[in-house]
């Protein structure tokens, strides 16, 4: 699987409350958590973002609360991909689980700069940076993981899955 | 050889063992559900094919987070829930006068030793220090689990914390952890579990250990856990009887780090904004003027913290330039306060009281704070904008320290108002 879009790039700690405030809490329709991405945090992004786009911290991305909405706000925005250093748990498990890819990749904050054009090989686990020249590898998702993503999340995954 | 976890996940997953690194998928014993996370869930549930829930006798569905509801959506939502409970045949519903979902849990008799415990929310993993497997999952992976009663779990590495030395007088179980968080960082013990261990954590009581539990996720953990002893199976008999199924670590179990901690003559300690590891002892902080002062949640807001601000607060009246809001944990903690005398003193001194609800915690209902502003908390999360305006700045303490801040106006040590 291989993933290709432009960089928006945050640092350390970018919390749940960051990427859709609290106060959304209370909706339930996808779009509508789409629209209050980053609302407080980075205005620019909801204006700029583009289908296939990739987002790219730095430590413990996603850390707080274990909504949904947030995985889902990106997800909505058109992000292909998360990429970061590390992640919260919650938050890694909720993008796999809608069909977000969340990766572990050492060196990836200092890789890229916004903007770039990267390339990502989900299973392969490279990613290129297009623009710059740089190349990383980073440890592939377990097996498990992958058939997830590839069914689109873990809703259509246990859809198919009668043993589990 | 085996840590809490390795081997409540083993026995949740029908094996002989498990290790560190191990995909199970372990048997759920109970889930939680509230307000903010399960609409999504149901809609999981049903994509994987599923109408109904696996067993409803071990869903527990609580209306806490907006409660009563603060807005015509919300309002909404808890009806959506409510006829979802009505369909399934959950009996186990806890409507908007119930209180926060971890404090109603055990109180009710649903979480015991041994137990896997999984909730849609964040600080399910409250729930260990009855000696419980429990951790935050979300909504799909809560569909998931209404579906099919499992989930799939990485059987995490464990960091044992072993606390020792006596507390002083104005010194709580939030002081520590805080401490802990200090030490561990926001995300020091990410994917991993905490084991609380040495006689601190004896010494305290379940509520105290509930405090502690409650914050693991804020150093990244998966769950945080207590053993269990007499202390804890006291507690439990009010609410549920046996048969426990107590688990401990072995001694050479396998730990990924070992951090002692000796908190004698340990100060009250704050966490600044805008992180939780941001933790100085509250002496630095006597110049930081507040205009709100929060004691509640699921992490203080039970009713030896309403004691503590009592002690505080009583006779006294608090500083006219600082909104105070006090907020019991359960319906409970509620009766119990009014019994002793604590809601009409908080009254008296001018605290507003309000039902027992998740209120100021999340930033969601009621109790906001706006732009400029400073808050102190007895909650778990000083993240910008958690508790309102992104330009306001959030501390998180104990309720003796936010009681005594209270009254003076600035972030004070509860001596100085004695
Ligand atoms: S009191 Fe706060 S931390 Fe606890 S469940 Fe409610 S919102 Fe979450």
């Amino acid at each position: 699987m291989k993933l290709k879009g432009n960089v928006w790039k945050y640092g350390d700690d970018v919390n749940t409350d960051y990427i859709i405030p609290g106060r959304y809490m209370e909706l339930t329709d996808p779009e509508e958590m789409a629209e209050k991405v980053f609302e407080e945090h980075d205005p620019s992004f909801r204006k700029g973002v583009k289908n296939g786009d990739i987002v790219v911290g730095r430590t413990n991305f996603g850390c707080g609360s274990s909504r949904e909405h947030a995985p889902i706000a990106l997800k909505g925005n058109g992000v292909s991909v998360v990429l970061a250093e590390s992640f919260a748990r919650i938050f890694y498990r909720n993008a796999i689980n809608i069909g977000l890819p969340a990766l572990e990749c050492l060196g990836i904050h200092t890789a890229v700069e916004k903007g770039d054009l990267i390339e990502v090989d989900v299973t392969g686990g490279v990613v290129k940076n297009l623009t710059n020249g740089k190349e990383l590898t980073f440890n592939p998702l377990p097996e498990f993981m992958v058939e997830v993503l590839n069914a689109g999340g873990l809703a259509p995954y246990l859809d198919k899955t009668e043993e589990w | 050889m085996s840590t809490i976890s390795e081997k409540t996940l083993a026995h949740a997953s029908g094996q002989e063992t498990t290790k560190t690194g191990d995909f199970v998928k372990a048997k759920v014993d109970v889930a939680l559900n509230h307000d903010v996370t399960s609409v999504l869930a149901f809609e999981a549930m049903r994509e994987m094919g599923s109408n109904r829930v696996w067993d409803p006798d071990k869903v527990v569905m609580i209306l806490d987070h907006v409660a009563p509801p603060s807005s015509v959506n919300s309002a909404r939502v808890h009806n959506v829930i409510r006829d979802f409970v009505r369909e399934q045949g959950i009996m186990n519903f806890f409507d908007v006068n119930s209180g926060v979902c971890h404090q109603v849990l055990p109180e009710h008799g649903f979480v015991k030793p041994g137990m896997v415990v999984i909730g849609a929310d964040s600080h399910t993993c409250t729930h260990g220090a009855f000696g419980a497997f429990a951790s935050g999952v979300g909504s799909t992976d809560m569909g998931a689990v209404l579906a099919r009663g499992k989930t799939w779990l990485r059987v995490p590495e464990t960091i044992k914390v072993d606390v020792n030395g006596k507390l002083d007088r104005h010194v709580h179980a939030k002081d520590v952890i805080l401490a802990i968080a200090k030490e561990i960082g926001v995300s020091g013990a990410t994917y991993m579990a905490l084991e609380y261990h040495g006689e601190t954590v004896s010494d305290l009581s379940v509520a105290g250990r509930m405090t502690l539990c409650n914050m693991a996720i804020e150093m990244g953990g998966k769950t945080g856990i207590c053993e269990p002893d007499d202390k804890t199976i006291k507690w439990l008999d009010h609410c549920t009887g046996g048969p426990y199924n107590k688990v401990y670590a072995d001694e050479d179990a396998n730990y990924k780090r070992v951090l002692n901690l000796d908190v004698t003559g340990m100060e009250p300690q704050v966490a600044c904004p805008h992180n939780v590891d941001n933790v100085k002892p509250v002496s630095e902080l006597s110049k930081v003027k507040i205009n709100q002062a929060f004691i509640g949640s699921c992490t203080n807001g039970r009713l030896e913290d309403l004691r503590q601000a009592h002690e505080v607060l009583k006779d006294k009246t608090v500083h006219p330039d600082v909104r105070v809001l006090a907020v019991p944990a359960s319906k409970a903690i509620f009766k119990a306060a009014i019994k002793e005398g604590i809601i009409e003193d908080f009254i008296d001194a001018g605290v507003t009281v309000s039902n027992p609800s998740c209120a100021a915690c999340f930033g969601g209902h009621i109790g906001l704070l706006g732009p400029g502003e400073k808050g102190i908390a007895t909650s778990n999360r000083n993240f910008r904008g958690r508790q309102g305006s992104p330009e306001a700045e959030v501390y998180l303490s104990s309720a003796a320290v936010a009681a005594a801040s209270a009254l003076t106006g600035y972030i004070s040590h509860p001596e100085v108002v004695q």
